[in-house]
């Protein structure tokens, strides 16, 4: 059974906040470390869209701009 | 509102019959942001120092693209402009406004911002110069429900632009302004969530005239083409010869390819060998007209950075169709974006990781096929390995 956008959300977000201050992260990372986390079978490009989306529309991770577009934690958590 | 700033080295780009933006930017100089933005400006001209810094953690919720954050490292002198973001809002395709859109815009700015405008910025979009982190929301709110919308910035697809196309223009070749609308809202996630390396423009142009400048500054230019004859009308060129233009001289010697000819009577042309520069039919406008199969050429891998590295396009499509819902376009997009966001390297545009990985591989790996039009210059290296089945028969 494929992964849910929830759980890679979630996945997504734990892999946020466990390199937070060591290591910027790009969307395609994310994307990366989700195929590679779930499998081809489970997770695709599209389905880690809809995740990096609800992530930033729910306001737990927002766009930082620092010499290229990363993800990051809100300050507030960070 | 604080003290007037003193702006001795700034008076002088007033000086002279030239626009000036120093005279421009103190009729709002009563704005205390503007007032404090003219007095850091004087101060980088004395010390020869840019006294900003550039991008941060600004930005509306859900976003990531057409907010730029721009912070002044001379906060306590310049209390005013300490936080000066630059919001970009798409422009519509053709920058054809109403006077109340335009009423709309200044009014929500000049409400939450420091009213300076830049129409239009170097990528199309509607530039809004001055506004504190605070104002991000209000502004976007206010402008969403006008019917407007935050444009592209970092590592985003970013605001597609076209020219007038044929809401003005009899030479444009297709829809230009209903492809850039139709590619803008196919693309709002590509638009407003950065997933690439770096930025990736979109520009379409009518015709070969260019008048957005796509073969320099896009990494995707769609530029106006015909693959049948152009359309002369020899009573017409009669009549301009008669006017005063010198067919041979203006038209004939300056022609790139020298594919035509003039009798004094005729224009000939040898359609195999033009090359659709618009020389002709920018000259004489009323007799010479594209043809009637019209589409478009995709060129890619332009970049114009400020400071250096410069790149022009390449020709990828000679020559395609522009028809709605141009599905075959958004597949070879859709196959380019995956390579490229999966092993560009941060900052790379197309056209460097095109340079970087080549040719060949990058149309191997998107499944396109080569044609000669996409050689810029003959090979300098005669040695050249076959195949072994182009070897069989005579070639080992």
């Amino acid at each position: 059974m494929a992964a849910t956008v929830e759980q890679v959300a979630e996945a997504m977000f734990q892999l946020v906040k466990e390199t937070h201050g060591k290591k910027s992260l790009k969307a395609m990372d994310l994307t990366k470390a989700m195929i590679e986390k779930f499998g081809e079978a489970e997770c695709n490009k599209d389905l880690c869209k809809q995740a990096i989306r609800q992530l930033m529309d729910s306001g737990r991770c927002i766009y930082s701009y620092f010499g290229g577009s990363f993800i990051t934690l809100p300050p507030d958590q960070a | 509102m604080s003290e007037k700033r003193a702006t001795p080295l700034l008076d002088e780009l007033e000086k002279g019959p030239w626009p000036s933006f120093v005279k421009e930017l103190k009729k709002s100089a009563d704005t205390p942001a503007v007032n404090d933005l003219l007095g850091q400006l004087e101060r980088s001209y004395e010390e020869k120092i840019g006294h900003w810094k550039h991008g941060g953690l600004v930005g509306v919720m859900g976003y990531g693209g057409g907010v730029i954050g721009r912070y002044s490292d001379l906060q306590a002198e310049f209390p005013e402009c300490a936080e000066f973001h630059t919001l970009r809002i798409n422009q519509p395709a053709g920058w054809f406004y109403t006077s109340d859109a335009l009423r709309t815009i200044a009014d929500i700015w000049e409400r939450h911002g420091s009213g300076l405008t830049n129409m239009h910025g170097s990528t199309g979009d509607i530039i809004l110069l001055g506004a504190k982190t605070q104002a991000l929301e209000p502004i976007f709110a206010e402008l969403t429900a006008a019917g407007f919308d935050l444009g592209g910035s970092g590592s985003d697809m970013r605001t597609p632009s076209c020219c007038v196309g044929q809401a003005r223009c009899e030479w444009a070749c297709y829809d230009t302004m209903g492809a850039c609308y139709d590619f803008t809202q196919t693309y709002q996630d590509e638009l407003h969530r950065p997933a690439f390396p770096y930025k990736y423009k979109l520009k379409f142009a009518g015709c070969p005239n260019d008048c957005v400048a796509s073969v320099a500054r896009s990494d995707m230019a769609f530029i106006g083409t015909w693959r049948d004859d152009i359309k002369v009308d020899n009573e017409g060129v009669r009549a301009a010869a008669a006017g005063g233009v010198d067919i041979q001289k203006e038209i004939c010697d300056m022609c790139p390819t020298r594919c035509m000819a003039w009798d004094g009577s005729t224009l000939a042309i040898d359609n195999s060998n033009c090359v659709k520069c618009m020389h002709c039919i920018n000259v004489l406008p009323k007799a010479v007209k594209p043809g009637d199969d019209r589409g478009a050429a995709i060129l890619i891998g332009a970049k114009a950075p400020i400071v250096g590295g410069a790149l022009l396009s390449s020709v990828f499509v000679p020559f395609i169709k522009m028809e709605p819902p141009y599905e075959d376009l958004k597949e070879l997009i859709s196959r380019i974006w995956d390579l490229w966001a999966e092993h560009g390297k941060n900052r790379e545009r197309v056209g460097e990781f095109i340079q970087r990985i080549g040719l060949g591989n990058f149309l191997e790996q998107i499944g396109l096929d080569p044609v000669p039009e996409m050689i810029s210059a003959p090979r300098s290296n005669p040695y050249i390995f076959f195949g072994d089945e182009v070897s069989e028969g005579g070639q080992a």
